[in-house]
């Protein structure tokens, strides 16, 4: 009746009432300085940032926030100026990215490598291979499946060049034993895991993946399968509005000792996720994080 | 505002009233004076524009062609004075006692006055006990008593009634005819429409004769019912005056 | 079928010893789609009540776009906003990009029509009953509006609920404006996808399984607010 639908205006007025409170007061979280970093699904999905950015907010009190996107909208994201920091895994995006006046400088900040994985019957017979483009080859023979990830990401550009590398016109075979997923890594394995198919992956997400079913790693070593991740402060000259001095100190972290021996102490399951690599002359210039 | 004691809106004149809608001519020209002469019957075979009519006197209608005056209005608002119970009473989804109370803020009554207005409406609709019971509750017979009540609480010059019984019990449509002639007792000039001859005879001082969009005879109740003028108005009263036999009788 | 024991286990688990995380991104998702759908309602029930009281030219076409914008795919709205609110383009300035409040403004957009849409519907009908007792009465525009209002505010507040039920849902809108940052972001259905992307199955079915309960609790409670609909009759 009236009364209590009266009953339940005023409880969903005061619940409003309470929102906005909320949702004006100034929180802790509100008040810390922060900076947006574009960085991949790859370094997400590995829990690399859970390790690592609490250790850099505690000495500087500077909260990081990641966007986990494709390489493609990292860098696209952080061109529109809607990121302080780009931290992805393509060198030759990011050497355009500040030839073309939106970065500052371009770091080595650490690397790991891309696996081949697939299914542990292996119908390519490809564990007895060392090399990735014979690999690659011996699945098209085979015509064994393979998922890629089809949406040029840093992870689709290095597979699209070892197909090259193989001299394979990988174009063919598209819809056929070849299937682009048009999606992240995650989704990816998922999908090859479900399909018992080959794909290439970064081995962050690979060790932090619990969905393998019968995926396992069927080559990896390659010196073409090396993984370079690199950091870059977006230019004020550009973007008048990104928060140069908070990022620089982010950078500056990653690349000194505290922060490169952090990334080195990441382990998934006991095996080392990140090798730090930064230029050894950065490193011991060793820029102390003021507080 | 309602103003119990306010002079008269009446009389009502239609003038050379027609209403068409698209290809179709509804009413036809229709010319008739309407006083402040206790209760008008409308009376006609089903189609013949009774229903229409009273929508057109109410306002709910505009006219093609014609004019509708009240000549008593001088200046001010006619439907002020006027309230109409349609066939199928309309109730709002809240009590008895709301839906009064809802009409009569319609009409800018003030709140102290409101109370009293409501308490002796549901007194002479006898619905007293349902006063807090949501409306749409209520049986058919009872929400058709309400929507009397509420007109009546409006204090009307005039009252049109559309078939008010058409879909109600005997007993029911007993306590409203009752209630009707009560109002009709305190000043108000009814108008309503029935296709039920038995009511028409019961409750009519003065009797309308429609088909076909035409007026075809008025004339006070005892002599309509005596012996009209108008053959296909006695066809009518015979029972003969059917809709399917539209085509079969024509006036010679 | 281990996979849904596990998630109704993992589920049980989370809330019972209230996973700090969780309850982090519970609270942000009821915070993120009420302020949606009460901003949407107040937008568009009234839009909803005038496209069924007045006749205005154009009126069907709007009605038409209205309607068809009910199943207006989250991620190409989230996409639009993503371009309204990134620096490089026309409302930059105000630097809402990634914050909870984007997320609120794609969300306000995806069930603004829906509202709106739904209550047309409703008062229409209720005005197709009304109308002629109302007009005899003598009322004006805004006072059949107010009683139609509150007559229809059962089948209101179902609309209410469904827009309520749209945006706690979605996932592809508030993924790209907001970007699913940790702490700041994060929501029920954001981090579904991202387990399911790490392959954690588990867990990501026993957040669901949270998201469809926690919803249910809210229609639950909207349910007993109410009453019994003592009305007699729903409109």
């Amino acid at each position: 009746m009236k009364t209590l639908f009266l009953r339940m205006m005023t409880v969903a007025a005061c619940f409003m009432v309470a929102l906005t409170a909320a949702w004006l007061s100034p929180t802790a979280r509100a008040e810390t300085p922060f900076i947006i970093v574009a960085s991949t699904s790859s370094t997400q999905n590995s829990g690399l940032f859970d390790y690592l950015l609490p250790k850099f907010q505690q000495s500087s009190g500077i909260d990081v926030r990641v966007l986990a996107v494709g390489t493609g909208q990292a860098v696209r994201l952080t061109r529109n100026g809607d990121a302080d920091i780009l931290f992805v895994h393509h060198k030759p995006s990011e050497e355009k990215f500040v030839a073309d006046g939106f970065g500052v400088e371009r770091f080595d900040v650490m690397y790991n490598e891309f696996v081949l994985v697939g299914p542990a019957v292996d119908p390519a017979a490809i564990s007895s291979q060392t090399e990735a483009p014979a690999a690659l080859k011996a699945v098209a023979q085979a015509a064994a499946p393979f998922v890629s990830r089809g949406d040029e990401s840093g992870t689709h550009k290095r597979e699209l060049s070892l197909w090259q590398a193989a001299d394979i016109d990988i174009s063919q075979a598209i819809g056929g034993w070849y299937r682009e997923t048009g999606s992240g890594m995650g989704a990816t394995l998922n999908i090859a895991a479900a399909m018992e198919a080959y794909t290439l992956a970064d081995s962050g997400t690979w060790l932090n993946f619990h969905n393998r079913r019968g995926l396992k790693i069927v080559l990896r070593g390659d010196p073409l399968l090396f993984n370079q991740y690199g950091v870059i402060l977006v230019n004020k000259a550009k973007h008048p509005h990104v928060k140069s001095a908070l990022g620089q100190r982010f950078i500056d972290w990653l690349l000194s000792a505290a922060g490169q021996s952090a990334i080195n102490s990441f382990t998934i399951e006991g095996e080392r996720a990140f090798t730090a690599n930064a230029p050894a002359d950065i490193v011991s210039s060793d820029k102390k994080q003021s507080e | 505002m309602i103003l119990a004691d306010a002079a008269s809106i009446l009389p009502l004149e239609l003038k050379n009233v027609s209403l068409h809608t698209g290809q179709k001519r509804l009413i036809k020209d229709i010319s008739c004076t309407l006083e402040a002469e206790d209760i008008t019957v409308v009376i006609g075979p089903n189609g013949a524009g009774k229903s229409l009519l009273l929508r057109l006197c109410h306002g709910l209608l505009t006219p093609t062609s014609g004019s509708i005056v009240w000549h008593g209005a001088a200046g001010r608002n006619p439907s002020l004075f006027q309230a109409m119970v349609f066939q199928r009473p309309v109730m709002l989804r809240r009590s008895v006692r709301a839906n009064i109370d809802f009409a009569l803020s319609l009409r800018k009554v003030p709140r102290h006055l409101r109370h009293d207005l409501i308490e002796e409406a549901l007194h002479r609709a006898g619905l007293n006990r349902f006063a807090q019971t949501p409306a749409l509750v209520l049986s058919f017979g009872e929400q058709q008593r309400l929507a009397l009540a509420r007109s009546w609480a409006l204090r009307p010059q005039v009252l049109f009634l559309d078939e008010p019984t058409a879909s109600i019990d005997p007993a029911a449509t007993h306590v409203i005819e009752e209630v009707i002639l009560a109002m009709r007792k305190e000043g108000t000039k009814i108008v309503m429409c029935t296709h039920d001859l038995g009511q028409a005879r019961r409750l009519a001082d003065e009797v309308m004769f429609i088909h076909r969009g035409r007026i075809l005879e008025k004339s006070d109740a005892s002599t309509f019912f005596d012996g009209p003028k108008n053959d296909l108005a006695e066809a009518f009263l015979r029972g003969e005056l059917l809709w399917w036999h539209r085509r079969e009788l024509t006036p010679p | 079928m281990t996979d849904f024991g596990a998630a109704i286990s993992t589920a049980f688990a989370l809330v019972v010893y209230l996973d700090r995380d969780l309850s982090e991104v519970v609270l942000l998702s009821l915070k993120v789609s009420i302020s949606a759908v009460i901003i949407a309602s107040i937008i568009g029930l009234p839009i909803g009540a005038a496209l069924a009281l007045y006749r205005f030219p154009g009126r069907t076409i709007f009605i038409v776009i209205v309607n068809a914008f009910m199943g207006l795919p989250p991620v190409v709205i989230g996409l639009v906003v993503y371009l309204l609110l990134s620096r490089a383009g026309p409302f930059g300035v105000f630097g809402l990009l990634f914050t909870p409040t984007a997320m609120i403004i794609a969300q306000v957009l995806l069930i603004t029509p829906l509202i709106a849409a739904l209550a047309r519907q409703v008062m229409e009908t209720l005005w197709l009953e009304y109308e002629e007792q109302l007009r005899s009465l003598g009322t004006t525009p805004l006072r059949a509006l107010g009683a139609l209002l509150w007559d229809g505010r059962y089948s209101l507040m179902t609309a209410v609920l469904a827009g309520f039920g749209r945006a706690i849902a979605e996932v592809g809108a508030v993924m790209i404006v907001g970007g699913n940052i940790d702490h700041v972001t994060r929501v029920m259905t954001t981090s579904i996808a991202l387990e399911v992307s790490k392959g954690n199955l588990a867990l990501a079915l026993g957040l669901g399984i949270i998201l469809v309960v926690l919803s249910v609790l809210v229609n639950g409670l909207v349910f007993f607010l109410r009453g019994n609909n003592r009305q007699g009759v729903t409109p």
